[in-house]
Order: structure tokens, then sequence, then C-alpha cells
């Protein structure tokens, strides 16, 4: 019965937003009276495995082949197939993520599950099991019944405070045959950013809109960033003129980010861009027009010319800092 | 490839009987964004340039949803299947097209990355486990030769390169084409496409939605002087405790 969770890694090491979804899975199988197994699929460490107990797993499946240090959904939804049938588990989750949402479906699929993709709220058991979710790009939210036997759920990272306590798991390891079908694509080449923040899992994000007037003034939301340690994000028109690369995009046609914190500078905040950042913890808007609806939707504004009021910013941040050593 | 219809992204969601539905009142609905300007542009280029037959549009609705496979037609689609039936979530649509599809055998199916209303992006996923297929999504480059697919996908903090074997589902986004608008005459042509009307078998339905509920309002925005940044370092960090 116990509640199982795919945990990922990078090289071994466990990202946070799977403490996360060990933490939210623990959380179930109290109200259940159960506990949770965690599943690890590829190379990592007995310590980094043994450290999700301090999230609430009791247990973890380790599946120490080393083909699954890539993502290869259809291995790893065996597994996670595998592990469910093993511990007879009634509940899945995985992350809201790109990987979890490669995986879990499938999974939902073969167990002829019900699936809430991108969960915001622990099930409500009162009804049956209910599970908020965002729809329309977070315009609206649902309240989504799961009927079937076995749940399938998909955790939307950021959701909910991590609280770290005590305690080991157990590690044990699962065998599973797999077959050359499993392992059907093959990672030609991987191209990774680095030394920026992925914009999807920041806490922090610093975006900008045609309100910047060109990508020559993109310097003072870059220096902005790098002193708050946030990734950098912008508005549809800017992606469209090629002043940023697309991946930068945010809005309902664009990316959907939660962050704690969202400064939009120079974003007049159309229906469509709030869709995608209205997730935000909390919202600082810049804007020289005092009329802009953005400031209808922020917890914090500013009134002022962005060329003038980011540098003031980017310094204040920095003497924040050095005050808090 | 499949198309769904969505709410235009210029749409004020308002709730109606007690919560439990969307008003569809003055709303104008279009093909799925990722689903139009990606995967079914894509879809056409591939025929374009040879390597790709025919391209087939389906969709999961009632009669109401023919304007949108109109206008699929109109950029260019052969073909067009309509599956009548409503369904309540990715399982039951995944579960209808599967069954379209088994009975005629596709190589290749795009859809978009998700549709604006659900966020779901799930059916693609769901389809290729029912079809027995590879899967890869998030695509912003797809290129096809000799039956094998080459495909630049999102990853966590960057891009990945992947080939892939036919038979294959492939989720679409920005980068994999540019949108283009439809002219007379592929919008004369579209009224003489076929359009078939499948009645699907029945699904068990796995999930169902209870209510909705419209996001809290903001309480009330605090305005901070120009000149005085430190004010709203200091409130970032003391009240919203962000930083």
């Amino acid at each position: 019965m116990s509640v199982l969770v795919l945990v990922e890694h990078t090289e071994g090491i466990i990202k946070k937003k799977s403490f996360e979804a060990v933490q939210y899975a623990s959380q179930i199988a109290k109200q259940n009276s159960t506990t949770v197994t965690a599943v690890v699929l590829g190379s990592a460490s007995a310590a980094e495995m043994e450290g999700l107990g301090a999230y609430g797993a009791q247990k973890v499946l380790h599946v120490a082949d080393a083909r699954l240090d890539e993502l290869h959904a259809r291995a790893y939804s065996k597994a996670l197939i595998v592990a469910a049938e093993k511990e007879s588990s009634k509940v899945i989750i995985a992350l809201h993520d790109i990987n979890g949402r490669a995986v879990a479906p499938r999974v939902a699929i073969k167990l002829k599950a019900g699936l809430v993709a991108g969960a915001l709220s622990y099930p409500d058991t009162e009804k049956g099991f209910v599970i908020k979710k965002a729809v329309f790009s977070g315009k609206a939210f649902a309240f989504i019944n799961i009927l079937s036997d076995i749940k399938v759920i998909t955790l939307m990272p950021n959701s909910f405070q991590l609280n770290k306590g005590e305690g080991k798991a157990t590690v044990e390891k699962l065998n599973i045959s797999f077959d050359d079908k499993d392992f059907g694509i093959k990672v030609k080449q991987v191209n990774k950013v680095s030394g920026e923040v992925s914009l999807a899992d920041a806490e922090l994000v610093v975006s900008g809109g045609r309100g910047m007037k060109g990508p020559e003034n993109w310097g003072l939301i870059e220096n902005l960033a790098k002193e708050l340690g946030a990734a950098t994000a912008c508005s549809r028109p800017v992606a469209d003129s090629h002043w940023r690369p697309h991946h930068e995009h945010v809005g309902q046609t664009g990316g959907t980010i939660r962050p704690n914190l969202y400064i939009a500078i120079g974003i007049s905040g159309a229906i469509q861009h709030l869709a995608g950042v209205n997730g935000s913890k909390t919202i600082v808007v810049i804007n020289k027009d005092p009329e802009a609806p953005f400031f209808k939707a922020a917890n914090y504004g500013v009134v002022g010319d962005a060329m003038e009021v980011l540098p003031k910013l980017t310094a204040a941040v920095k003497k924040y800092k050095e005050n808090h050593k | 490839m499949c198309i769904s219809q969505v709410p235009d992204t210029s749409t004020k969601i308002i709730l109606k009987d007690n919560n439990t539905a969307i008003s569809s009142d003055g709303v104008t609905y279009i093909i799925n964004p990722y689903d139009e300007w990606y995967a079914l542009i894509r879809a056409l280029e591939l025929k374009e340039i040879g390597v790709a037959s025919d391209v087939h549009l389906i969709t999961v609705g009632k009669a109401d949803v023919e304007p949108i496979i109109r206008k699929g037609l109109a950029l260019g689609g052969d073909e067009a299947i309509r599956i009548d039936a409503v369904a309540s979530d990715a399982y039951e649509t995944a579960s209808y097209i599967a069954e379209y599809a088994k009975t005629t055998g596709y190589d290749l199916i795009l859809c978009g990355k998700e549709s604006i209303d659900y966020n779901n992006g799930t059916t693609g996923v769901m389809l290729a486990e029912l079809l027995d297929m590879d899967y890869i999504g998030f695509a912003t480059n797809i290129q096809l030769d000799g039956g094998v697919a080459t495909v630049n996908r999102e990853i966590e903090g960057g891009e990945e390169v992947d080939t892939c074997n036919l038979p294959l589902v492939i989720s679409c986004q920005k980068g994999v084409a540019e949108a283009r608008i439809p002219n007379m005459r592929g919008i004369m042509a579209a009224r003489t496409r076929p359009l078939k009307v499948v009645t699907p078998g029945a699904v068990t339905p796995v999930a169902t939605i209870l209510s909705y509920e419209m996001p809290p309002a903001k309480g009330g925005i605090k305005l901070v002087d120009p000149n005085n940044m430190d004010e709203l370092v200091e409130l970032l960090h003391s009240e919203a405790k962000v930083i």
C-alpha cells in the first residue's frame, strides 16, 4: 500500500524538487496510515538515497542500471510499474516537469489509472480523491476527482515549503529486465547552458518586456538577475522580436512559471502574459506607465523608467547582500 | 497530427452553474496554439519537402469543433477525422484517438506540448503508450530522414538532440515551425477535403472535474518610490520573505 514516488537526480545528486515530491508523498502516506517508497533510477550513492528519509521516505528502491542516467521514459515507466506491483501501491507520484511528464502518463495508461497533471494540493478524501490544479494557464483552478483504484499524480514543483526532518531510508536494489524497445531513443548530443539558473525551477525571476526598448539594454536585467541569483525571462513581443531566446518567453503560449519572486520590468501585463506568471508568490512590477494593467496583479509596484530604476535596484540588492553576509 | 479546440488566449474565464462549468458566452474558440503554430505547420512542411505523404488532422469533439477543423484543412491538411465524443480527460481523448489510429496506422504523430485550457500535456504520451510507440516531448526542431527522426528537445537548463526510429509521437513547441495564416486557395480547397466523423467505443472514465475556482485577488499593491530601492529590497526581505 506504500505511496510510490519517482525521484530525480543530476549525476547522482538528488534534485531539491524531488525532496518536495517525497515530502508530498509522505503527507499522503500519513493520511492513509502507510509508508513512502521512493524509486531512484540510474547511478546514485547510498548516502544520497538514504537522505530521502529526512523528507519522509522509509524505503528506496534503486534500479542501478547506468542507462537510466538518461531519460528513457519507457524504461522509467516499466521500473515504476514493477515497483508499484511490488509495493502494492495505490498512489504513484512524479514531478510535473520534463521527465515526470514523459513518464507518469505512460504509467497511468498501463495501470488504467486517473492522472492529475500539475497537482497544487494534497488530495481531499472527503468527496473522493480530489486534487487542485491550475487550468487555463493559471486563469482558474480545477478540482479533479480521480475515480480509479490507482491514482497517478504529477506534482507542480515549488508548491510546498520544504521541511527537512530526521531519519534514514533503507535502500533496496531492484532488478528489472529491460528490452531494447525501452531504449529506442538515442541521445546524440546534450547542450547545457552553463552558469544560468534554469527558468522552470528558478525561485527568483527577473523579466523584461518591450519597455526595455531593445536587446542592448538587457545588461541591466542580467546585472539584477546576477545580483539576486535569479533566472531571466521575457514577454512574448521580446521573444518574437528576437531580442531574447524563445525559451525565455513566459506567458500563456510560452513557459508557465511560479517562482517565489517575479520582477516584471517594462511589461504591460496583457492577460496572456499574466496567465503564465500569476502563480508567482510575490510580483514586483516596474513600469513608467502608472496605468499598466500589470500593477493590478502586483504586490509591489514602482512607477518609473526602467533604465533609471534598474541600476538603483541592483545597487540596493548588492548593499543588502553585503549587510546580510 | 492531433488538434484540440481551446478558448482564444485573450479569453476571460467566467464560471457558471455553481462553479462546476466554464461559461462559453462570448468565447472565441481557436486551434490550440501549440498544435497549430508548431505541430500542424511542421507536419505540412514535412509533406512539402517530400518526406511525409499525407497529413491527417484528428480531434475529439462534437460538431461545434468543425470550424477549427476546417481552418486546419485550409492551412493544408489532406483529411480530417472528428471523433464524435466529449472527452472528460486526456485519458479518454488519448483512448479515442488511439482506437482510430490503430485502424489507419501512422508513422509520425505530432501534437502541441500541451493545450492551453487544461495544461496537462499528457495526451501525446498516453497515445504513445496506447500505440506502443516512442515519445519525444517539448521538441524545438524535427527532421525526418528515411524512417529516422532527429529531434531537438528541451531539457532542464538546455537542449538535447535525440534520434529515434519511426513510428514516433512528438510534442511540439516554439522553434519547430513558424506560424502561417491560411490563404484563399487553401480556404476554398478545405471545403472539399474529407472530414470523417467517427463514433468511438466506450471508455470508462478514470477522473472527472468536480468544480472550478478563480484565483484570489491580490491584496492591494504597495507602491515604492523609484528613488528608494532600499525600501523595496527591505520589503522583499522582511515582508514578502522572498530574499
